[in-house]
């Protein structure tokens, strides 16, 4: 059983199916671990063990009545701003902290019709804002591969989960790297669908423009099987995109003959220091050495990417948390009139981050600053999506480094631009709304460091090429092998 | 002051223009004096950073809300179950005979408000 444990998705579903395993051992054997690692990553906000095990068995019985289910049995962790129906849902907040949802995100419901079994509500930063989980008002998460650095974040907690082999699907939200930063620094693969594939519906909105679902997981072959569960359209969604998804029925593919990978020319690797360069380097150079071209392309806008984000991004979650008022839901501190109410319910549940964000977005909303601010930030968004939309005239997939640095100790960004300069390189894809995944690339001892880290290689697509970016990363995941180099100080071995 | 770029139609601010106390209002958040000057400062050099934009020749340019192609959808307007009632006031802060108690908001005459 702890072999299972261990293993991928594909691995798990196919012993359940099979009848090799049940669901329930499959789920009775992962409480048990969890049990015994939390202590130590404290990945969970909430765990579902209850449920997990009802949920496993109505997974047996369909099994037993010769249902095939693609992720029969699969042990899931599910980012604690996604709902689901009759747990407890905070978005790390203390504004939800006891809010019980009353329904269930899709994206959540098809896991769940698929086998999957949730196994706990993981912990996030805030609203899904930061990129370490530090910004968790509910809980303090580990990175299994050293519990004295960061998870990343946002999705840090379903990172950590999956990297202890406390689940073995993650599923995460990526507003501007929220889950390929984690990936890279919890040595997982996470991929970020097109905006739009995945519905959002039941997923707690930060910027509704930007938010996209996807999974964390341990190999590519998984995170495309979770997203195939995933994706496609969803009535309760007017953004979700009516288009066919591209399923596996064919395998991914074996080589990268003839594909044209581009390499920007504005990202100076010898910024992220000698060794991170090298490392990107040859990762480069593994992709021309299963088949692929690499070509020079322009983002000259990219390194505008940041500060069109930090504009549009808190702009849209200015007005998307006025719905926290303490009225209908949530926390509520009593003043002496309605707009007293307001503002001292919406002082206490709100953490640091989430008030700067709130208030750099109400900002650039302001009678007077829209047009210098946001308006302005949905011109360069557009100017930032042309130049993509030019480099992959000449290339098919597009290659640059997901964060760049390791995972970073606890404490280490003490002012808030050096925090969002961690997502310097997800960013843009996420302004464009491209399909982007982090896989991992190889390891790096940090600078006062014990021991190495994982790092991760972005691969980027155009609109709606997941089928192509997908089997690229799993071809480079498959010939490379980086991720099985070095075991998690916590959770086992890989 | 407003400075008018030689390319861009659109005036870029001075970056030390928050006002922090005034966006807390519209906000709705109370901030406390310590808030005001550490939020204060942080987001000026934020906004310094986004200064950075005013670089960018965008007086041709449209304006992106949403990258992916869009339109109105529009479902047939047939009766379905929504949430249950008891279930949604149970989330509730206060409620009362099945609806939510909101905290007063226009005050009795004669009463201070």
């Amino acid at each position: 059983m702890s072999d299972l444990l261990r293993g991928t998705a594909v691995q798990v579903a196919a012993a359940v199916n099979a009848r090799q395993a049940s669901a329930l051992e499959v789920t009775e054997a992962m409480l048990a671990h969890v049990e015994g690692v939390e202590p130590g990553v404290g990945a969970y906000l909430t765990r579902l063990d209850e449920s997990a095990r009802s949920h496993a068995a109505r997974v047996d019985r369909r099994v037993r009545s010769g249902e095939s289910l693609p992720l029969a049995g699969v042990p899931v962790a599910v980012k604690d701003n996604m709902c689901l129906d009759g747990t407890r849902t905070t978005a790390a907040s203390k504004i939800l902290a006891g809010w019980v949802s009353p329904y269930t995100a899709t994206a959540v419901q098809r896991i769940i019709d698929a086998g999957g079994i949730p196994i706990g509500k993981s912990n996030l930063d805030e609203f899904a804002m930061g990129s370490s989980c530090e910004n968790s008002a509910l809980g303090i998460t580990h990175n299994p591969y050293d519990p004295t650095r960061v998870p990343g974040g946002s999705s840090g907690g379903s990172a950590a989960a999956v990297a202890a082999h406390e689940a073995t699907i993650g599923l995460g939200s990526d507003t501007g790297g929220s889950i390929r930063e984690p990936a890279a620094f919890c040595n997982l693969v996470g991929f970020k669908p097109t905006y739009g594939r995945i519905s959002r519906y039941g997923l707690i909105a930060f910027a509704s423009s930007l938010d996209q679902i996807g999974p964390l997981t341990r190999t590519v072959a998984d995170a495309a099987l979770a997203y195939e569960v995933m994706a496609g359209y969803d009535p309760m969604d007017s953004t979700s995109v009516q288009r066919d998804v591209e399923t596996t029925g064919k395998p991914l593919p074996g080589d990268l003959t003839g594909v044209r990978v581009g390499i920007v020319r504005e990202f100076d690797l010898a910024k992220l220091g000698a060794e991170a360069a090298s490392l990107y380097q040859r990762a480069y150079g593994d992709l021309q050495k299963l088949g692929a071209d690499l070509v020079e392309v322009a983002l000259p806008t990219a390194e505008y990417g940041l500060a069109t984000y930090y504009l549009i991004a808190p702009a849209e979650c200015s007005s998307n948390l006025s719905r926290f008022d303490g009225i209908r839901y949530g926390l509520r501190v009593e003043g002496d009139d309605v707009t007293q109410t307001y503002e001292q319910t919406r002082a206490a549940g709100f953490g640091p981050e989430v008030k700067r964000r709130i208030l750099i977005g109400t900002h650039a909303l302001s009678s007077g600053y829209y047009d210098a601010y946001y308006v302005r930030a949905q011109k360069a968004r557009t100017l930032i999506a042309r130049d993509f939309a030019k480099a992959f005239e000449a290339c098919d997939l597009i290659a640059c480094p997901a964060a760049s640095t390791p995972a970073f100790e606890f404490h280490a960004k003490s002012d808030p631009y050096s925090m969002y300069l961690m997502d310097y390189y997800t960013i843009p894809m996420s302004l464009a709304g491209l399909p982007a995944l982090s896989v991992p690339c190889g390891w790096i001892t940090p600078a006062g460091g014990t021991v190495p880290m994982p790092m991760g290689l972005q691969l980027t697509g155009p609109l709606f090429a997941e089928r192509a970016l997908l089997g690229a990363a799993h071809v480079y995941e498959q010939a490379t092998r980086h991720a099985g180099a070095h075991a998690p100080q916590i959770g086992g071995a890989r | 002051m407003n400075t008018r770029l030689p390319h861009g139609s659109i005036p870029i601010l001075s970056s030390e223009k928050i006002d922090v106390r005034y966006v807390a209002k519209l906000a709705r958040i109370a901030l406390t004096d310590d808030e005001v000057e550490r939020f204060g400062t942080q987001l000026a050099d934020l906004l310094t950073h986004v200064d950075a934009l005013a670089q960018l020749d965008i007086a041709s340019v449209s304006a992106t809300a949403q990258v992916i192609e869009s339109r109105n959808v529009l479902r047939d307007d047939l009766p379905r179950p929504g949430l249950d009632r008891d279930v949604v006031l149970a989330q509730a802060p206060a409620s009362q005979g099945g609806f939510f108690r909101v905290p007063r908001i226009i005050a009795v005459k004669g009463e201070a408000s």
